[in-house]
């Protein structure tokens, strides 16, 4: 996908050139909210953009375009992800772009936002140079990459923001731990200004979830673990807040778990703090109740909470006090996780599986509607300055084809991502991606699917 | 029953039929000879991460009681020491086709994830905070020697719940035989939502200890702690101490050992007529015993074992048929 660069300046998402996707895609529905469109048309891709959008049978296919018989399925604008972990530098045993682009694809995203708690971490211009290069010849959907806000996220001094905003980076973030000093992440906002960027805030105070493996509830107590409390996200969110409004400064709240924490952003929304905030698909679907296996794919941070924070969070969705879903992708290698629940890394992957778990858990029972669900998929770039995708005349082509009614097991047939550390393995879903358009070409299509050529 | 990882998965029947079982070995125990052929032939590992005194030693005379082979394997000295993974320590380990394997470890689930490695019994012998089921046991069938029957009685558990993997069995095993229970400690080693997640009572003072029938004291866990959950021993200790004033002549007393003295026992109780504190250890051997035996007696335990030469093995390719 196109992305709008500063004059002279990078692009931010980068991925590996190829062939301009030549498909004609008839008789699907096309849903696009931003287009105002939910009806059953053929849509042409002709050298990566739309061409044209008709009636169903009224679109001839040129010569050697591509042609896919959808009828029955949904096509829509494919979905971004603010927040992924793509393992590269480090630790490509558990993920690098190559397949971790390929998971997004699968999932139907056309762009995708990596973390920078890589080893070393994003905070030069010189790693940050070496993994943008690197996409540029791995990644198969478009990828941004931001960069740290602290030097080695240690939390006090600040990188240089400004030539590494210049340099590529599409935000800040030291994710994977929050900034604890006030005083430090102040200096941040303030210097935003030069620099530019937003800066997104993994919210946790150390101080009160130190040692915590799991939500702090009935089920810690029961299964005697150490808990973290939904304060210690909450009153963060409050801080920054707080700070973000004095220094006029922008911010983005990553995976919100928590009702306080929902609560928190609307007030600062309704305060104007320039805020936006996003949650996951584990979040929005599972609840600490899982934890009770003691298995150890249900171990991530933030925590699974309550039934009451995940009916907070589905609200949040709904009103749009949670402005987009991203999955915090983050697989592990297998031996990090066959240990026991309180030794075992903290995260799941999730790109594979997202829009399929939410179409189960949250459309199919009527609990938010499928032109919600496909708002705040495609929408997680914009805290970033990348719009949402759109199926328009002259937009770059940008989608994803997703049969609704089929049925597949997770990890049956294998992950596209490198590490298998999903929360839903063996779940049945109902809804899968059968092709993505991703930046202007075919990202992906699930084998199973025939094709056709005009003819 | 295959594993006993926790009191959490036991029904009351299946509770009923270890004490009744311990009863037997009981009587065993007061002959000469106090072994029995029962498990002649198999191993038994007992495999322990934390130390422990009590525990080992009742698992392992237990099932030397019972004429099982036991290897017994502390974390320092081990390949563990060198960081072999629990995974790849349960595969070396199964290779001796073990019967069972007893285990300690400091975390959580540890007994959970080893049962799904092995086709051994896995008896949890206490993991992290979660359970401690064997110790569970054992105090409920020394309750039910003195008393009779659980049903209806008053038992409260005092101290740092928080830490406490007994605590948490303790209020699982004596509900489960029909006693009412409360929690009673300092708020900051009470843990958070105990009460509504298991239906006891919670209170932060002794006010009302004179309802107890029995007083179950825990350890104050200094090894678990690595911060301060109370401002000083000394408050802690005239806030919730056990001592002859406190405790009234009508009322038992229990402890799962080791005692830190003068913190949440004073001398005087332990060695009063009212503890059961002897009791616990001598009942540790029996239950153990009968652990053992119901894992590895039961009818389903009967496992045909087919060797590379067993008749029925599928010819292999290029074997002549």
């Amino acid at each position: 996908m196109t992305a709008p660069a500063p004059q002279n300046g990078p692009s931010w998402l980068l991925h590996r050139p190829g062939d301009p996707a030549q498909v004609l895609i008839r008789g699907a529905r096309v849903l696009d909210p931003r287009s105002d469109l939910d009806a059953t048309r053929d849509v042409l891709v002709r050298a990566g953009e739309v061409a044209e959008i008709g009636e169903s049978g009224s679109v001839e296919a040129p010569e050697r375009a591509e042609v896919v018989e959808a009828e029955g399925m949904m096509l829509a604008p494919a979905f971004v992800d603010p927040h992924v972990h793509f393992r590269v530098p480090g630790h490509e045993h558990e993920e690098d772009l190559e397949t971790g682009t390929r998971a997004a694809a699968a999932g139907g995203y056309c762009a995708v936002i990596a973390m920078a708690n890589t080893e070393p971490p994003v905070d030069s211009a010189a790693v940050l140079g070496s993994v943008r290069d690197k996409a540029l010849t791995e990644a198969s959907v478009p990828v941004g990459f931001v960069a740290n806000v602290t030097q080695g996220m240690a939390g006090r001094e600040l990188t240089e923001m400004a030539e590494l905003r210049e340099a590529g980076a599409i935000g800040f973030s030291d994710d994977g731990l929050p900034i604890r000093s006030a005083r430090v992440l102040r200096r941040a906002l303030q210097y935003q200004r030069l620099a530019g960027g937003v800066i997104a805030l993994h919210e946790e105070d150390p101080e009160l979830s130190a040692a915590g493996v799991m939500h702090e509830g009935e089920v810690s107590a029961v299964l005697g673990l150490t808990g973290v409390p939904a304060v210690s996200e909450s009153t963060m969110i409050a801080r920054d807040c707080s700070l973000a409004l004095y220094e006029r400064a922008r911010i983005h709240i990553q995976h919100l778990s928590a009702r306080a924490s929902v609560e928190e952003i609307a007030r600062a929304k309704a305060a104007e703090v320039q805020v936006t905030c996003e949650a996951s698909p584990h979040h929005l679907t599972l609840t600490d109740e899982e934890v009770r296996s003691l298995d150890s794919r249900f171990k991530m941070n933030p925590p699974l909470r309550t039934e009451d924070d995940r009916q907070a969070l589905i609200e949040g969705l709904r009103e749009g006090t949670i402005d987009c879903v991203a999955t915090d992708h983050a697989p592990h290698a297998p031996e990090e996780k066959e240990v026991p629940f309180e030794q075992a890394a903290m995260g799941v992957t999730g790109l594979e599986q997202a829009f399929a778990v939410l179409h189960t858990d949250l459309v199919l029972p009527g609990v938010i509607s499928m032109e919600l669900l496909v708002r705040r998929m495609t929408q997680g770039g914009e805290s970033f300055g990348i719009p949402a995708p759109r199926i328009a005349p002259g937009e770059p082509a940008n989608m994803a084809l997703i049969d609704l009614e089929h049925e597949w097991e997770v990890g049956a047939g294998g992950y596209e991502s490198r590490s298998p550390n999903s929360c839903f393995a063996g779940r049945t879903l109902t809804g899968r991606v059968m092709m993505t358009v991703a930046g202007g070409q075919v990202a992906f299509r699930q084998r199973s699917f025939a094709i056709g050529a005009a003819g | 029953m295959k594993h006993l990882l926790g009191v959490e998965n036991l029904t009351r029947e299946q509770a009923e039929r270890l004490l009744d079982r311990a009863e037997s070995f009981a009587e065993v125990g007061r002959r000469d000879i106090k072994k029995v052929p029962t498990l002649r032939g198999r191993t038994i590992v007992s495999l322990f991460y934390e130390s422990s005194t009590r525990t080992s030693s009742s698992f392992e005379l237990a099932a030397k009681r019972l004429s099982a082979d036991v290897v017994s394997i502390k974390a320092a000295g081990s390949a563990v020491d060198k960081g072999e993974s629990l995974k790849d320590t349960i595969a070396t380990l199964t290779a001796y086709d073990p019967a069972a394997i007893i285990i300690r470890a400091p975390q959580a689930g540890a007994a959970h994830l080893v049962a799904g490695w092995t086709d051994a019994s896995v008896i949890n012998a206490g993991d992290g905070k979660h359970e401690h089921p064997s110790q569970a046991l054992l105090d409920v069938f020394t309750l039910r020697r003195r008393l009779g029957s659980l049903e209806g009685t008053r038992i409260w558990i005092v101290g740092d719940v928080l830490h406490s993997r007994v605590a948490r069995s303790c209020l699982m095993a004596f509900g489960l035989m029909g006693a009412h229970v409360t929690l009673c400690g300092p708020p900051t080693l009470i843990p958070r939502g105990i009460a509504e997640a298991t239906g006891a009572n919670v209170t932060y003072d002794l006010d009302g200890l004179a309802e107890a029938d029995v007083v179950y004291a825990l350890r104050m866990q200094h090894e678990r702690m690595s911060e301060s959950f109370v401002p000083s021993l000394r408050e802690y200790a005239a806030r919730y101490q056990i001592d002859s004033r406190r405790l009234g002549p009508r009322q038992l007393l229990m402890h799962p050992g080791p005692v830190n003295r003068g913190v949440e026992l004073a001398p005087e109780v332990i060695d009063s007529s009212q503890s059961l504190i002897t009791e616990q250890v001598e009942s540790g051997l029996v239950v153990r015993m009968a652990i053992l035996y119901e894992l590895l007696t039961g009818s389903d335990r009967a496992r045909p074992k087919g060797g590379p030469m067993s008749a029925d093995a599928p010819p292999r390719i290029g074997q002549p048929a």
